[in-house]
């Protein structure tokens, strides 16, 4: 041992440096890998994964009209706009947004915006047809979207996500 | 723990005894072998206290696993079942849940009971930390609990408290992937019911344990006392047992007259209406509120405009205790001595308790009807600003400047001034 430290002193990295470093090294790799699994098995499993998409039928759907369908868990919103509605969304582009964001960019055809109904503050549900902008009012904190779903006043940070989705036909978009 | 001087006297207890002493552990630490100070009033009650109530809890929570099951189909329906059709399910499931709230309020109390005798000063400090983390874990335990009954309020309750974790988003995408990871979906729903039902039943175990090291803590320095000074000769302590026994024993038959009059009586107060009504994500209710003893802290979270802000303000009002044993630099520990600081500790309590009344309103809702109306946000900002200041401003400032009144040589001395006097 006191050559060893001796040898430590002068600054010279020994065998025995080596040994404990790699082995310290491979121990910590192999923990960690050990531990990935326990972890991973906490996101969402192949079957939660695998029910990705939905395939909605519009023609039902009246001008004026939201409704709600299910997707990934989550309420998913589809309104038929008016022609009032998209004029009014067309011009606050212009407003003071917190999240600015065109509503041309929201909605690939004007007369339907589809949106995840989820508040992006805390994951309520917004009401619809209701707030400061008659657009979606959440009861939760009081954020208030506009008929865009942009958010315009409250404590939410971002507008109402719109998630990738197709029209398949004039009268069917697949979400998702 | 305590160290013992226990003496068995029965042969097969000393044989035993010498292999493995645990007997004179808890003589030691619960029994006659531990001294305590004289002067104890009531507020030291308050943990055996929430020590009986953590066993209430594990008790009646071991007994509803018997017929629960953790499934979003299914779980509603079992809740229902042990109401309606388990022998006494009524019983143990309304014990659990009121006791959930006793639980918080004795413990609340015995946190306030630290505060104001000054029993988290030096050198109690990590006895402190540890109660705090047993209060932490506690929060963690109720908030998984009040979702696997899968009612309404515990959908979006649970919605709202992981939404929390999505704040930390420090990169695109960030967010998101913690709440992937919490929920194990896209939203909250079975793979989070599941893995909350596994928490719960573990995390009292684990205070089980905190406990036990918060009682070791305790036992080094011994108890702090009314009068905040250290109990220094024979004349100045009594045994645990039978003094503070019996005490105790008083007190807990006390409390639960109180926890009984809950749970006969009253025992859907503490809950919410909603929760009786199935857990539907497509539908918020209109009025979110979490449990009671969450909402000064949820008013908090409202008062701050930013998301992130928010939720960091929240967290920093509870992991602000961690740091009280240094923000307050008086040599006294009791606020007996102290006016100045008793004043401000009222004047905290008064403060936090008016917080948890507004969480359970709507930020634009008109509190006070004068100069055009203010609203629960513009008080509560009041609120949070005042609850910050006690632990930034007061305290270091009252605890280092303020006149402080006489403190009596000894526990003994004080006693029989006491005695004089009466």
């Amino acid at each position: 041992m006191t050559t060893n430290d001796q040898v430590e002193q002068d600054g010279e990295v020994t065998r025995r440096n080596f040994l404990y470093v790699a082995s310290g090294v491979v121990g910590t790799v192999g923990m960690t890998a050990a531990a990935w699994p326990l972890v991973d098995q906490m996101n969402p499993s192949a079957d939660v994964l695998a029910l990705a998409s939905v395939e909605v039928d519009l023609s039902s759907i009246s001008e004026g009209q939201t409704v709600k369908i299910l997707w990934r868990g989550k309420p998913v919103f589809i309104r038929h706009r008016t022609a009032d509605e998209i004029a009014k969304a067309v011009a606050d582009n212009t407003s003071d947004l917190k999240d600015p964001q065109d509503d041309e960019l929201r909605a690939e055809r004007p007369e339907w915006l589809i949106m995840v109904g989820v508040c992006t503050h805390l994951g309520c549900v917004p009401l619809d047809q209701r707030g400061d902008f008659n657009g979606w009012f959440c009861p939760c904190h009081g954020s208030h979207y506009d008929i865009s779903g942009r958010i315009r006043k409250g404590p939410a940070p971002r507008n109402l996500e719109v998630p990738k989705y197709t029209f398949l036909n004039d009268t069917t978009v697949s979400i998702g | 723990m305590g160290s013992s001087n226990y003496e068995p006297t029965n042969k097969a207890v000393k044989w035993f005894e010498d292999r493995l002493p645990i007997l004179g552990l808890i003589h030691g630490t619960l029994g006659a072998g531990y001294k305590a100070p004289r002067n104890l009033n009531y507020w030291w009650n308050f943990g055996s206290l929430a020590g009986f109530m953590l066993v209430v809890q594990i008790l009646t929570g071991i007994i509803l696993v018997m017929h629960y099951t953790p499934h979003v189909d299914l779980a509603f329906r079992a809740v229902e079942h042990i109401m309606r059709d388990v022998n006494y399910g009524w019983l143990v499931r309304y014990t659990h849940a009121n006791g959930a709230s006793m639980f918080f309020v004795i413990v609340y109390i015995h946190i306030l009971r630290g505060m104001y005798f000054g029993s988290y000063k030096s050198p109690r400090e990590v006895l402190w930390f540890l109660g705090l983390v047993i209060y932490l874990l506690m929060m963690a335990t109720g908030f998984m609990g009040y979702v696997l009954p899968w009612g309404q309020m515990s959908f979006w309750g649970a919605t709202v408290i992981t939404n929390l974790f999505g704040a930390f988003d420090f990169y695109e995408g960030m967010g998101e992937s913690i709440l992937h990871l919490l929920w194990g979906g896209f939203s909250v729903d079975n793979p989070t019911l599941q893995r909350f039902f596994s928490l719960h039943y573990l995390l009292p175990f684990v205070i089980v344990g905190v406990v036990i090291l918060h009682i070791w803590a305790l036992h080094l320095p011994g108890s702090n006392n009314p009068l905040g000074i250290d109990a220094k000769g024979p004349g100045d302590k009594i045994p645990f047992h039978p003094y503070y026994t019996a005490k105790d024993a008083f007190g807990l038959s006390f409390f639960i007259l109180i926890f009984a009059v809950f749970i006969f009586y009253l025992p859907n107060i503490m809950g919410h209406p909603d929760n009786y009504i199935e857990a539907n994500p497509m539908v918020t209710p209109s009025h979110i509120v979490p449990e009671w003893y969450y909402l000064p802290f949820y008013t908090i979270l409202k008062a701050v405009p930013d998301k992130l802000l928010g939720v960091i303000a929240m967290f920093a009002s509870i992991l602000i205790f961690f740091v009280l044993p240094w923000l307050d630099g008086s040599k006294i520990r009791s606020a007996k001595f102290r006016p100045t600081t008793a004043f401000f500790f009222w004047l905290f309590l008064a403060n936090t308790i008016y917080l948890g009344y507004l969480g359970t309103k709507l930020p634009d809702e008109i509190m006070i009807d004068m100069a055009g109306g203010i609203d629960a946000l513009t008080l509560g900002r009041i609120g949070t600003a005042l609850y910050f200041a006690y632990f930034f401003l007061i305290v270091p400032w009252v605890s280092r400047r303020e006149t402080t009144k006489p403190v009596p040589t000894s526990i003994a001395q004080s006693v029989l001034d006491a005695r004089k006097e009466g």
